[in-house]
C-alpha cells in the first residue's frame, strides 16, 4: 500500500514535470488546470491496476545512472564498428543468428536487456522467449562480443537480481 | 571564449551526426537483406539523432528548447529499439529467410524456423 | 551550418525513400518508412532552428510519437488484418 502511493506520488511528479517542459505558460490558473490534469491521470491509472514496478520502475533510477553511461559508450564504440563496415567497399558482413542467455528473472530485466540489444547497432534481438533472446548480429565478431555477457552481467545488476 | 567552444563542439557533434545519417542512408541502399538494413536504420536512429539532438543542444544553451529536445531525444531512444524489435520479430516469423553467414542456433531450430 | 544538417538529413530521406520505393519486400518499405520518419522528426527540429521558430520543438515532438505508433499500427495490420486483435497465443520463433 505504502509503495503504491510512493509510486503515485512519483508518477505524477513526472507526468508534472513534462507537463511544466511542454507548457511553456506558468500563471496561477494554468498552472492550477495542469496539477488537476495530473492528478486526473494518476487517479485513472490507479483505477486501472497500472501502477506497479513494471510500469513505473523508480526502485532502479540510481543503478540506471551507472548503466546509462555505458551503455551510451556501448552505443558510440559499436556505431563507428558498423560505420566502417557499411564503408569498406568490399562491405565484409557476416551476418550471423544466435541465441543468448538472459540471467534476468522479472520480465522488466529482460525488456531491459532485449532493448539494449537491440539499441546497440550491429544487433538486433529478434525473439525473446524462455529466458533466450534471439539477436541477428551483423558481424560474427558481434555476435561473439555479446556472448561474452558483459551486458547480461550489467543488466542483470542494475535490476538488482545478482544474489 | 567559453561560448566559442560551446560553438565549435556543438558544430563539431553537428557534423558527426550528418555524416553517420549519410552512411546509414548509404547502408540501407548497400546491405543486402531486411535484418542487415535494419542494422544501417539503427546508427541513423541512435549516434545520428543522439548526436544532432546534443549538438542543437548545446545551440540552445539552458533552456526550455534545449528540455524539450532532451525529451525528444529520450522517446526516441525508447521507442527505436521497439519498433526495430517489432519489424524484425514480425519480418522472421512471416518467413522472411536472413542471408546468414553463420548460424550459431542449434540444428533443430534451424528446421524449426521458416 | 544548420543548412549544411539540413541537407544531410535531406541526402538521407532520399537514400531511405529510395529504398523505400525498390522494396523488395513489405519489411524493406516499413523500415525505410520508420527511418524516414526519425529522419523528418530531426529536419524539423533542425528547421526550427534554422528558421528561429522554436515552436517547432514541440511538432517535431509529436511527429515522434506518430511515426512509433504509426509503425507499429502498420506491422500490426499487415500482420493481422486488424488493429484490434489481441494475440497472446503466439508461437515462440
Amino acid at each position: 500500500m505504502g509503495n503504491r502511493f510512493i509510486h503515485s506520488i512519483s508518477l505524477g511528479a513526472v507526468l508534472f514535470a513534462v507537463w511544466l517542459v511542454l507548457s511553456g505558460h506558468y500563471t496561477l490558473l494554468i498552472t492550477t488546470l495542469g496539477v488537476i490534469s495530473c492528478a486526473v491521470v494518476v487517479s485513472i491509472m490507479q483505477r486501472m491496476d497500472l501502477i506497479d514496478q513494471e510500469g513505473h520502475p523508480i526502485h532502479l533510477t540510481w543503478r540506471a545512472f551507472t548503466y546509462i553511461p555505458w551503455l551510451i559508450i556501448e552505443i558510440i564504440k559499436a556505431n563507428i564498428d558498423v560505420l566502417k563496415l557499411i564503408l569498406a567497399p568490399s562491405l565484409p558482413v557476416t551476418p550471423t543468428l544466435l541465441r543468448v542467455k538472459a540471467s534476468q528473472t522479472s520480465d522488466l530485466g529482460q525488456v531491459i536487456y532485449a532493448n539494449s540489444i537491440t539499441l546497440t547497432p550491429g544487433t538486433i534481438s529478434v525473439d525473446v522467449a524462455n529466458g533466450e533472446i534471439l539477436v541477428h548480429a551483423l558481424t560474427r565478431s558481434g555476435a561473439e562480443d555479446l556472448m561474452g555477457g558483459e551486458m547480461d552481467r550489467r543488466v542483470t545488476r542494475m535490476v538488482g537480481e545478482d544474489k | 571564449m567559453s561560448m566559442m567552444i560551446i560553438d565549435i563542439l556543438s558544430w563539431l557533434l553537428i557534423i558527426a551526426g550528418s555524416f553517420s545519417m549519410i552512411v546509414g542512408g548509404v547502408g540501407v541502399l548497400r546491405l543486402p537483406d531486411v535484418y542487415t538494413r535494419m542494422h544501417a536504420a539503427s546508427i541513423t536512429d541512435t549516434l545520428g539523432a543522439g548526436t544532432i539532438i546534443a549538438g542543437l543542444i548545446l545551440q540552445a544553451g539552458i533552456s526550455l528548447i534545449a528540455a524539450k529536445l532532451l525529451l525528444i531525444l529520450i522517446f526516441i531512444f525508447f521507442t527505436s529499439p521497439a519498433a526495430s524489435f517489432a519489424l524484425a520479430h514480425a519480418a522472421l516469423s512471416s518467413g522472411v529467410e536472413p542471408i546468414l553467414d553463420s548460424d550459431l542456433r542449434s540444428d533443430e531450430e534451424k528446421e524449426k524456423s521458416p | 551550418m544548420f543548412a549544411a544538417a539540413a541537407a544531410a538529413l535531406l541526402i538521407t530521406m532520399i537514400l531511405a525513400l529510395i529504398r523505400a520505393i525498390m522494396g523488395p519486400s513489405i519489411y524493406d518499405r516499413i523500415v525505410a518508412v520508420n527511418m524516414f520518419g526519425t529522419k523528418i522528426v530531426l529536419m524539423i527540429a533542425v528547421l526550427g532552428f534554422l528558421m528561429g521558430r522554436p515552436d517547432f520543438m514541440d511538432i517535431a515532438l509529436v511527429y515522434a510519437l506518430i511515426n512509433f505508433v504509426g509503425t507499429i499500427a502498420v506491422l500490426k495490420v499487415f500482420k493481422y488484418g486488424d488493429l484490434g486483435r489481441a494475440h497472446d497465443d503466439e508461437e515462440p520463433l
